[in-house]
């Protein structure tokens, strides 16, 4: 099956993506992995203000097949959050990178650790 | 250890299907999406490969007085081509397995259905109760020579009349009959485990791809779809609702008591459940109404007042009535429709009303008052 991986992002291995985009990161999970996880129902999200460090569970995200933890990719401070999945989980199957992101981050940590989009589809 | 492939395998994963491991079987999970197929099933008409199911076949002399002894139902009451739902108990009453029991419409007989992976432990105990009796029975395990698929939805019926060679329109709940599909001879059977009407068909494992095939055009439907198709129906899944090692359950605890005869003869497990039945049960199968929307899972707790009282057993979110849905065993005290009890998800104490286990019917009243 051929997956959406925009070139213009990172990628963490646990198939969450960040948009360095100009001032804060923008965050949510793969095309690969909404799939894997198929019928989203529930997304719960951090609150605006929280800090959080590289590699903590910022979320998490169920589908009618299972429960997943989100982890966050780059450390930094929630500035804001996509409410509209709470109400419409769906948006993350349909629309993983576009209507269904789920975090932005102020961040001052690097990305160097994360993978570009032909390292990422190597994984998967 | 490898997993078992069904003969359809290939032709599913051409279809693009996931899969996951079900009873040591590779079998599809998804097609398209959960809700897809489900949608598919409650509205029209859905064809799910279900070979990884057990089959054995039971003839001989003796052979509906062994059926008797080692299921809970009266086999006696089978006419030719007549099904019937029954439990298979250990001497404490607790369910091994439920299967349906066909008895043959042309020939002499029976064939049931236990749960995949269940077929060599079933034979077993069948060959070995016979040779323990000295009872006259041939007992053959048919798992691996034959396919199972099954049609259900409100098309079902039409559509299978479409295809096969006799009409199973006059065919009534519960029983079965030859017909043949592109050519292939095949029982069908009006049963199935989605609440919905419609057929299980068994054929030669090698004609699989034809009569897959011959369905050409309905949606093909995974394990996915059928496990929140059985669960709004309320019809419990082996392993998980019951199982001998980590849900050990009598039929009377699980909801089952309508397939169990206590005034027969004899089967295994009698003695414990008239005894249950006299004294009643501990704990007691429930359907729940969760509120919210994240999903009661397998093992989450089910409290009053902070005191567990009980467990989940089995939980979605109910594809038709777009809410969670559960099947959990409590302490039988709180098990009246209407008892307000909590959940606990991840930590969170959700809310929860106990509600009769057919959501098909217990749901529908209030979600068209809404």
């Amino acid at each position: 099956m051929e997956f959406t991986i925009p070139d213009e992002l990172l990628y963490e291995e646990s198939h969450e993506w960040v948009d360095e985009g100009d001032g804060a990161v923008r965050i949510g999970i793969t095309d690969f992995a909404q799939d894997e996880l198929g019928d989203i129902v529930f997304v719960e999200l951090p609150s605006e203000g929280e800090t959080l460090e590289r590699g903590d569970e910022f979320g998490l995200v169920e589908s009618i097949k299972a429960v997943s933890d989100v982890y966050v990719p780059v450390a930094g401070t929630v500035t804001e959050t996509n409410d509209e999945i709470i109400d419409r989980p769906e948006l993350i199957n349909e629309d993983p990178f576009g209507d269904g992101w789920m975090i932005e981050l102020e961040t001052t940590d690097t990305v160097d650790h994360l993978l570009d989009a032909d390292e990422y589809s190597e994984q998967i | 250890m490898s997993l078992q492939k069904p003969p359809l395998s290939q032709v599913h994963q051409s279809a693009g299907a996931d899969f996951t491991d079900f009873g040591g079987w590779e079998m599809p999970v998804t097609f398209d999406s959960i809700r897809t197929e489900h949608a598919a099933v409650r509205n029209a008409v859905g064809i799910f490969d279900v070979s990884h199911m057990s089959e054995v076949s039971v003839s001989g002399p003796d052979a509906t007085e062994l059926m008797n002894i080692l299921t809970t139902n009266d086999v006696r009451t089978l006419e030719d081509g007549d099904a019937q739902y029954s439990c298979i108990l250990d001497s404490d009453g607790v369910i091994i397995d439920d299967i349906v029991i066909y008895r043959y419409p042309d020939r002499e007989g029976y064939l049931f259905v236990p749960n995949a992976g269940h077929g060599t432990q079933m034979v077993d105990r069948w060959s070995s109760t016979a040779s323990r009796r000295e009872l006259s029975v041939t007992v053959e395990d048919r798992t691996m020579e034959t396919g199972l698929v099954a049609i259900q939805g409100p098309g079902a019926i039409e559509t299978v009349d479409s295809i096969g060679t006799g009409s199973v329109a006059d065919l009534s709940r519960f029983s079965s009959m030859r017909t043949e599909i592109d050519g292939v001879d095949c029982l069908v059977a009006r049963t199935g485990y989605t609440g919905e009407d419609g057929v299980e068909i068994f054929f030669p494992s090698a004609e699989s791809t034809a009569v897959w095939n011959a369905f050409d055009g309905v949606q093909p439907c995974g394990l996915g779809a059928r496990n929140t198709l059985r669960l709004e129906a309320g019809l419990l899944l082996s392993g998980q609702d019951f199982d001998p090692e980590t849900e050990p359950r009598t039929p009377l605890e699980a909801g089952l008591g309508f397939v169990v005869d206590l005034e027969k003869p004899e089967f295994v497990g009698q003695e414990s459940l008239r005894e249950q039945n006299e004294n009643g049960v501990d704990e007691t199968l429930v359907g729940l109404r969760v509120e919210g929307r994240s999903i009661a899972r397998t093992g989450y707790p089910i409290e009053v007042d902070g005191n567990e009282i009980g467990h989940v057993t089995s939980g979605t979110l109910s594809p038709t009535f777009e809410r969670p849905i559960a099947l959990g065993y409590v302490d039988s005290s709180y098990a009246d429709e209407g008892t307000s009890v909590d959940v606990e998800v991840r930590n969170r104490t959700v809310e929860a009303t106990i509600i009769d286990q057919r959501f098909l019917e217990s749901l529908e009243p209030e979600t068209t008052e809404d």
